[in-house]
C-alpha cells in the first residue's frame, strides 16, 4: 500500500468506533422512527404495517399540534433571551477574572453533577404551597395563605433558564476568552471609554459565542419535556410532551414518530440556518 | 507632542515590586527606549504612562501636567502593541479611523486623515481590506497608522517589532524611525533587543529588576557601561576582576589578570574611585585575534583558541590566556582561525572601560 493510501485510511480507522456507534445507536433507530411514522395504529390497538400518510396528515393539519409547536418555539425564544441577558455578564466576569477563573468555572459546572430532573424538582420545594418561599412569606406575615406560584408558564421558563444558563455562559465565556484583551486597551487608548470599547469591540467579537449559546439553549429548550411536565400546568405542554404522551401514554408509536420527526425537522432547519450564516466551528468550540 | 516625566514611580503587585522608585525625564520629541530583559519592569513603566496601570507611588506628568488620575481614553496617546491588536472585525480604514471618531474631527476630514496616515506607512491601497488579509509587517504598519492618525502627545511602542521575521524587523526599524522623525512625536519604545535600541534611540534607559541601571545616548551606554549588567546586556563583554592602583587626570591605572598593568581613559571609568577593587570591561569586538606582533601602544597576550563560532561576516572565538577565558568577536578577513591555534590577543587600553569592583 502506498504512503498516500495509508495516510488516507488512517482517519477512517480512528473514526470507525465512533461512526459505528452513531450508525447503530442513532441513525438506525432514526430510520425505525421514520418507518414507524408511516404505519397506522388501528382501533384494536395493534399497529398496521404499511405506507399510510394518516399520521402525517393529522400532525400537519391539526391546529392543536401547530399551536403547541408555536407555543414551544415561543417558550424556547423567551428562555434563550433570558439566558443571553443573564449569561453574558456572568461570562464576562469569569473571562476577565484574574486569579479564580478555575474556581468560577468549577462552580458553573457544579449543577451538572446533579441530575437535571432533581434540579428541576427542587423548585417544588422552593415555590410549592408548603415550599420555602411561601413558608417564609407566611412567617413574615406578608401573606395570610400560601400563593400558588408553581405550574404555570413562568415556572416552566424559570426551570428552563435554570437548566440552560450554564450552556449560554460557557459559550459566551469561550468566545470572550478568545478575544485579545489588548483590543480593549487599544480602543481605550484611542479615546473610547470602557463602555464604548465594549460596544465597539468586545460585543461584536463575542457575537459568535452568543449565537452558539443561543442555538444550544433554543434547541435544548424546545426539545425538553421534563421541565413542563414537572413545573408546568395542564396548559403548558410543549411539543416534546405530545410525543411523550403519544408514545408512553397512548402507546401510539406511529403518531408519536411522526410528531417527533416534525420537531426534529423544525429544529434541524434552525441548525442549518445557523450553520449557513455562522458556521458550526463556533458551536464546537463552545462545547469543547 | 509633549514631554513625559516619571517622578519616583513605584509599582507593586501584591508583595512583588515590579518597579522600584524610578524617575525619568523624556524630553519633547525624543525617541527614548526602555531596554531590558523580560521582567525588568520596562513594560510596566510603559503601561503606567499609558494609563493601563496605576502607579502605587509617585507621579506621572505628560506635557507638565499630572496625569495619575486621567483615564487612558483622555490621555491622547498612541499605543502600538507587539501583537498589533488591530480590530479583526473592522476594515483597515475603520481601524485607522477608530480614534478619530472620538475626537472632534468632521466626518469629511476623517477619510482624508486616514488616507494620509496610510500613505505615511506606505500602504495607501489596503483601506478596504481586513487585518487578517495583511502580512504581519503590514498589520504592524496599520497599527502604527492607527496610533499616529490621532496626533498623539506621546507615542508608546510596546515591543512592536518582536513578532516580525528578522529581515522584516530590520526594515521596519528603519521605517519606524523615519516616520517618528518625520512627525516628530515624543516616543517611548520598549524592547529587549539591544540592536533595536542602539539603532533607533536618542536615549536608552537600561533596566533590570525594576530599576534603572543607566540612562544615556546609545554610544554612551554601549561604550561606557555603568554596571556589569549593562556591559553584559549590550553586546558581549569580558569582565575581569581587577584592581585600581591610581587615578590620574588622564587615566585610571588598572592591574588586571592576564593583561597586567594598563591605563583606562578617565571618562571610561567615571564611577571608579582612586584605589581598590575594580572590574575591567573589554568588549568582545575590541579584542583582536592575530598571529602578528602588536604595534606600539597595543597590549599583546599569547592565547589559545578553544572554540570557534562562525557567524558569516564575523566570527566569535572563545580563547584561553593563562587561566582566563575570553571571547573575541572579529570580522573575518579570509579564513577564520581554527580550534587549537596559538595566537596573540591584541587590546588597546583606550578601548577598555572600568567599573568599581565588589
Amino acid at each position: 500500500m502506498s504512503v498516500e493510501a495509508r495516510e488516507a485510511r488512517q482517519p477512517w480507522i480512528l473514526l470507525s468506533p465512533a461512526l459505528t456507534a452513531i450508525f447503530l445507536l442513532l441513525f438506525v433507530p432514526l430510520l425505525f422512527i421514520v418507518v414507524y411514522s408511516f404505519w397506522l395504529r388501528t382501533s384494536t390497538g395493534a399497529d398496521q404495517v404499511g405506507f399510510f400518510l394518516d399520521n402525517w396528515r393529522e400532525a400537519l393539519s391539526d391546529a392543536f399540534y401547530r399551536d403547541i409547536l408555536l407555543f414551544t418555539l415561543k417558550i424556547a425564544t423567551i428562555t434563550t433571551l433570558v439566558c443571553a441577558v443573564m449569561g453574558y455578564p456572568a461570562a464576562y466576569v469569569i473571562a476577565r477574572s484574574k486569579g479564580n477563573k478555575a474556581l468560577l468555572l468549577l462552580l458553573l459546572m457544579l449543577p451538572f453533577w446533579i441530575s437535571y430532573i432533581i434540579r428541576t424538582m427542587s423548585w417544588i420545594n422552593i415555590l410549592g404551597v408548603s415550599g420555602a418561599l411561601n413558608t417564609a412569606l407566611l412567617w413574615l406575615g406578608v401573606i395570610n395563605e400560601p400563593i400558588q406560584m408553581l405550574y404555570n408558564q413562568t415556572t416552566v421558563i424559570l426551570g428552563l433558564v435554570h437548566f440552560l444558563l450554564p450552556f449560554m455562559i460557557l459559550n459566551v465565556f469561550v468566545s470572550l476568552e478568545g478575544i485579545d484583551t489588548n483590543l480593549e486597551d487599544a480602543a481605550n487608548s484611542l479615546g473610547a471609554t470602557r463602555m464604548q470599547a465594549f460596544w465597539q469591540v468586545t460585543l461584536p467579537l463575542s457575537l459568535p459565542g452568543l449565537a452558539a449559546g443561543g442555538l444550544l439553549c433554543f434547541v435544548l429548550g424546545a426539545g425538553t419535556y421534563i421541565t413542563p411536565l414537572v413545573l408546568g400546568g395542564p396548559g403548558d405542554a410543549m411539543f416534546a410532551n405530545l410525543v411523550f404522551e403519544a408514545i408512553i401514554t397512548q402507546l401510539n408509536w406511529p403518531l408519536g414518530s411522526a410528531l417527533s420527526l416534525m420537531l426534529l425537522a423544525v429544529l434541524g432547519a434552525l441548525v442549518l440556518i445557523y450553520n449557513r450564516y455562522l458556521g458550526m466551528a463556533q458551536l464546537m468550540k463552545g462545547l469543547g | 507632542m509633549s514631554s513625559v516625566h516619571l517622578n519616583n514611580i513605584v509599582k507593586r503587585f501584591g508583595a512583588v515590586t515590579a518597579v522600584h522608585s524610578t524617575s525619568l525625564e523624556i524630553p519633547e520629541g525624543a525617541f527614548v527606549t526602555l531596554l531590558g530583559p523580560s521582567g525588568c519592569g520596562k513594560t510596566t513603566n510603559l503601561r503606567m504612562i499609558a494609563g493601563l496601570l496605576d502607579p502605587t507611588e509617585g507621579e506621572i506628568l505628560i506635557g507638565g501636567k499630572r496625569v495619575n488620575d486621567v483615564p487612558i481614553h483622555k490621555r491622547n496617546l498612541g499605543l502600538v502593541f507587539q501583537n498589533y491588536a488591530l480590530f479583526p472585525h473592522k476594515t483597515v480604514a475603520d481601524n485607522v479611523a477608530f480614534g478619530l471618531k472620538y475626537r472632534d474631527v468632521p466626518s469629511d476630514d476623517i477619510a482624508t486623515k486616514v488616507q494620509d496616515a496610510l500613505e505615511l506607512v506606505q500602504l495607501p491601497d489596503v483601506g478596504d481590506r481586513y487585518p487578517k488579509e495583511l502580512s504581519g509587517g503590514q498589520q504592524q504598519r496599520i497599527a502604527l497608522a492607527r496610533a499616529i492618525v490621532i496626533e498623539p502627545d506621546v507615542l508608546l511602542l510596546d515591543e512592536p517589532l518582536s513578532a516580525l521575521d528578522a529581515n522584516l524587523r530590520e526594515d521596519m526599524r528603519v521605517e519606524l524611525k523615519r516616520i517618528q522623525e518625520r512627525i516628530g512625536v515624543t516616543t517611548v519604545f520598549v524592547t529587549h533587543d539591544q540592536s533595536e535600541a542602539l539603532a533607533m534611540s536618542d536615549q536608552i534607559v537600561v533596566m533590570s529588576d525594576g530599576r534603572v541601571e543607566q540612562v544615556g545616548a546609545p554610544e554612551e551606554v554601549y561604550n561606557t557601561p555603568a554596571s556589569e549588567f549593562v556591559a553584559n546586556f549590550l553586546g558581549a563583554s569580558n569582565i575581569l576582576a581587577a584592581r585600581c592602583t591610581r587615578r590620574g587626570p588622564e587615566g585610571v591605572d588598572i592591574e588586571a589578570p592576564t593583561f597586567g598593568k594598563l591605563t583606562v581613559p578617565a571618562e571610561k571609568a567615571p564611577n571608579l574611585g582612586s584605589e581598590g577593587p575594580a572590574k575591567l570591561v573589554i568588549r568582545a569586538e575590541k579584542l583582536l585575534v592575530s598571529r602578528d606582533e602588536a604595534p606600539e601602544g597595543v597590549l599583546s597576550v599569547p592565547a589559545t583558541i578553544e572554540a570557534v563560532d562562525y557567524q558569516g561576516q564575523a566570527v566569535r572565538y572563545f580563547v584561553r590566556a593563562d587561566d582566563t577565558q575570553l571571547q573575541a568577536i572579529n570580522m573575518i578577513d579570509q579564513h577564520p582561525f581554527a580550534t587549537g591555534d596559538a595566537i596573540n590577543l591584541h587590546l588597546r587600553p583606550i578601548d577598555c572601560a572600568a567599573l568599581p569592583g565588589d
